[in-house]
């Protein structure tokens, strides 16, 4: 049992990272007061930027993890922009957010691959290497929490678990913190303070677009490898994660964890005969059943931002 | 997330239709301009490939009918103010239903359609009719609720199709069903030379029919309705607002369930898996475009099929990738969503022409 944890630790960790950023930047945006269901088309803007950088700079340069880096910062810059298209249509022209969501979803599975054949005739970008998996000096080797946290990790692991710290400061700990929560609970109020509301949801929006196309970028150069037109529904799930994590961070990172673990099991279940019992489809199906679950228990009480999906 | 009026208030639901198609046409040519194409080449291949002889219109007929049953899903809801972005999930489980008493049910004909059409209708309803149970009893948002109903049909089928039903070759699609099975017939590919048209294109047009009756020659239609102009009112008035919630999402999703019928067992005839059908969000475009009106949902699923159906032969032709016609979709839907900008546009130049008139009046 020791030994089947420890060897799928990494693997759900692997899993949990890209929905935990896309999560967070979810967060951004529904705290702000905008819904975005456009995450999983901004993931695939990101996962889209990050090949291509990769793939045209992979000849010229040489030093890896600088061609790295600058991959995942093509990724943000991307998410970022795309998001605009978001945030125009729903802060500006007021329009509803869960059809333009739905549309840059649309927009960007089509213009991705449209633009990826271009480079390639079947539409899939391979890079020729992602990030090599490391073992923490020291850290390592203390028992029990050594193998399982510090042992294979990519160093894409703690920048975003060191984004999400810096989030929860700023949100839960500043006064810009609060203004851009208040945005999502009672926008009129802030407006009334004298805080632009607009440029509070731009923000949001904004960073939600970041986050995503880095947790796309995060895919590509850990374990995906190649770009293939679809990130199968992991912004979606990225949402779910958002919704059973309460919309709070502490709940997302549990949430994104829990779903990550879920979606390995299910990936390695097969393999390993302990696992084997259970039939893939329970792990797999798991944190959407539970997304619903947790709907209806919490229905009564919702933290969800009152706010959120009207516009201002 | 709070329920908005999806209806287009004003009577220029159709100036803005046009004005979003034709954007998603600039789009797209500039798309095709951008990778070094003639767009004029584009579009005449384009349209070419969706209408050049009596195959590709069928096949054009064919994609349709797909696009008008879920754009009549999509539409059903927003008419009670739901947006059920769930027709993916509903159209593979409608599908799968079907599919499985086209490999196992073996009937006189006309019966077996009966069942088959009947499988696909109760698989998409049950589908449709939990996120409406959960919206109606427990205030969970339906966007929410059908997007996770999307991702458990996905999975599910994932699973099922090569455990139950796989093909003799590969581990990815499940067996062919034979034509006999199927929704095809044979007077029908003769009529349009071997092309995918099928019996799913009559019961398409047929739901066009039904459903416009009923929203607006029946009791039910009017209470659907009244419960998305206005819940509160509509509840005031005596209409049990929960109850055609739940109505209203058990028919988007028969509605959708019999795409999937049309889709897995007319057009296909198989089912692949690690797919999610793109016709589910497609469909939001048709419903959009078509003002949530059956009649306009009849004409812009043909519209959308004729680019659906037509970018093979596009892309075959020129230099132009296929996903250029999801392209022109998804801006289309992008500025049907952002329709406010030719609203005020439209609504600009009526009341120049208006008050031109009103000097003129004045003059006189």
């Amino acid at each position: 049992m020791w030994s089947t944890l420890s060897s799928i630790f990494p693997y759900a960790i692997a899993y949990t990272i890209p929905l935990l950023i896309t999560a967070l930047g979810g967060l951004y945006s529904e705290r702000s007061g905008v819904t975005n269901l456009g995450l999983e088309g901004l993931m695939l803007v990101g996962y889209f930027a990050c090949a291509i950088t990769i793939r045209l700079l992979q000849d010229t340069m040489a030093h890896s993890v600088w061609l790295l880096t600058l991959g995942l910062v093509a990724s943000v810059v991307a998410g970022a922009l795309f998001s605009l298209l978001h945030a125009f249509a729903s802060i500006n022209l007021q329009a509803d957010q869960v059809i333009s969501g739905t549309a840059i979803n649309m927009l960007a599975g089509a213009l991705t691959v449209y633009l990826a054949r271009l480079i390639s005739g079947s539409g899939n970008v391979r890079i020729r290497m992602g990030i090599i998996r490391k073992n923490i000096p020291f850290l390592s080797k203390i028992p029990i929490i050594g193998p399982l946290l510090f042992t294979q990790t990519y160093w894409t692991t703690w920048v975003v678990l060191a984004i999400w710290a810096l989030s929860w400061l700023l949100l839960y700990k500043t006064s810009f913190g609060l203004r851009l929560r208040a945005c999502g609970e009672h926008p009129s109020a802030v407006a009334s303070a004298g805080v632009n509301v607009h440029r509070m949801r731009y923000f949001g929006v904004v960073m939600s677009g970041a986050l995503a196309g880095l947790g796309g970028g995060v895919i590509l150069i850990t374990y995906s490898g190649e770009f293939h037109g679809t990130v199968a529904g992991l912004g979606f799930l990225s949402i779910a994660a958002l919704i059973f994590g309460q919309w709070k961070p502490l709940g997302i990172l549990g949430a994104t964890f829990f779903f990550g673990s879920a979606t390995t099991i299910a990936n390695v279940s097969q393999v390993i005969p302990s696992l084997s019992v259970v039939p893939p489809v329970i792990f797999k199906i798991f944190p959407y059943v539970a997304t619903l679950a947790a709907l209806v228990l919490f229905s009564k009480k919702s933290a969800a931002p009152k706010a959120s999906g009207q516009p201002f | 997330m709070k329920k908005t009026k999806y209806r287009s208030q004003s009577g220029n639901a159709f100036l803005v239709a046009v004005s979003a198609v034709i954007l998603g046409l600039i789009g797209g040519a500039v798309l095709m301009a951008a990778i070094g194409s003639n767009p004029f080449m584009g579009f005449y291949y384009l349209f070419r490939g969706g209408l050049m002889n009596i195959e590709r219109i069928g096949n054009t007929l064919a994609t349709a009918t797909t696009l008008m049953l879920v754009g009549l899903s999509v539409a059903f809801a927003f008419k009670t103010g739901l947006f059920n972005i769930g027709a993916s999930g509903q159209m593979l489980i409608g599908g799968l239903c079907a599919t499985l008493v086209a490999h196992k049910v073996f009937l006189p004909r006309p019966l077996f359609l009966v069942v088959l059409v009947a499988s696909a209708l109760i698989g998409g309803a049950l589908w449709g009719v939990i996120p409406g149970f959960l919206k109606a009893r427990f205030n969970v948002h339906e966007v929410v609720a059908t997007i996770m109903m999307n991702w458990i049909a996905y999975w599910s089928i994932y699973y099922f199709v090569p455990a139950y039903l796989k093909g003799p070759s590969l581990e990815t699609e499940s067996a062919s069903i034979a034509i006999s099975q199927s929704l095809r017939a044979p007077w029908l590919t003769k009529l349009f030379n071997g092309s995918y048209i099928n019996y799913g294109f009559f019961i398409a047009i047929a739901c066009v029919i039904i459903i416009r009756f009923v929203l607006d020659k029946t009791t039910l239609g009017f209470g659907l309705k009244a419960v998305g102009s206005n819940r509160w009112c509509a509840e005031y008035a005596g209409i049990k607002v929960n109850r055609n919630v739940v109505i209203s999402m058990m028919i988007a999703g028969g509605l959708a369930g019999l795409a999937g019928l049309t889709f897995y067992t007319g057009y296909s005839r198989n089912m692949q898996i690690g797919v999610m059908p793109a016709q589910g969000f497609d469909g939001i475009a048709v419903a959009l475009l078509g003002a949530s009106n059956p009649l306009g949902v009849l004409f812009s699923s043909l519209f959308f099929g004729i680019l659906q159906s037509g970018k093979g032969f596009m892309n075959a032709m020129t230099s132009v990738p296929p996903e250029i016609a999801d392209s022109i979709i998804a801006v289309i839907i992008y500025f049907t969503a952002t329709s406010v900008l030719f609203q005020r546009f439209w609504d600009r130049i009526a009341r120049r022409r208006g008050s031109r008139r009103a000097d003129q009046r004045e003059e006189e």
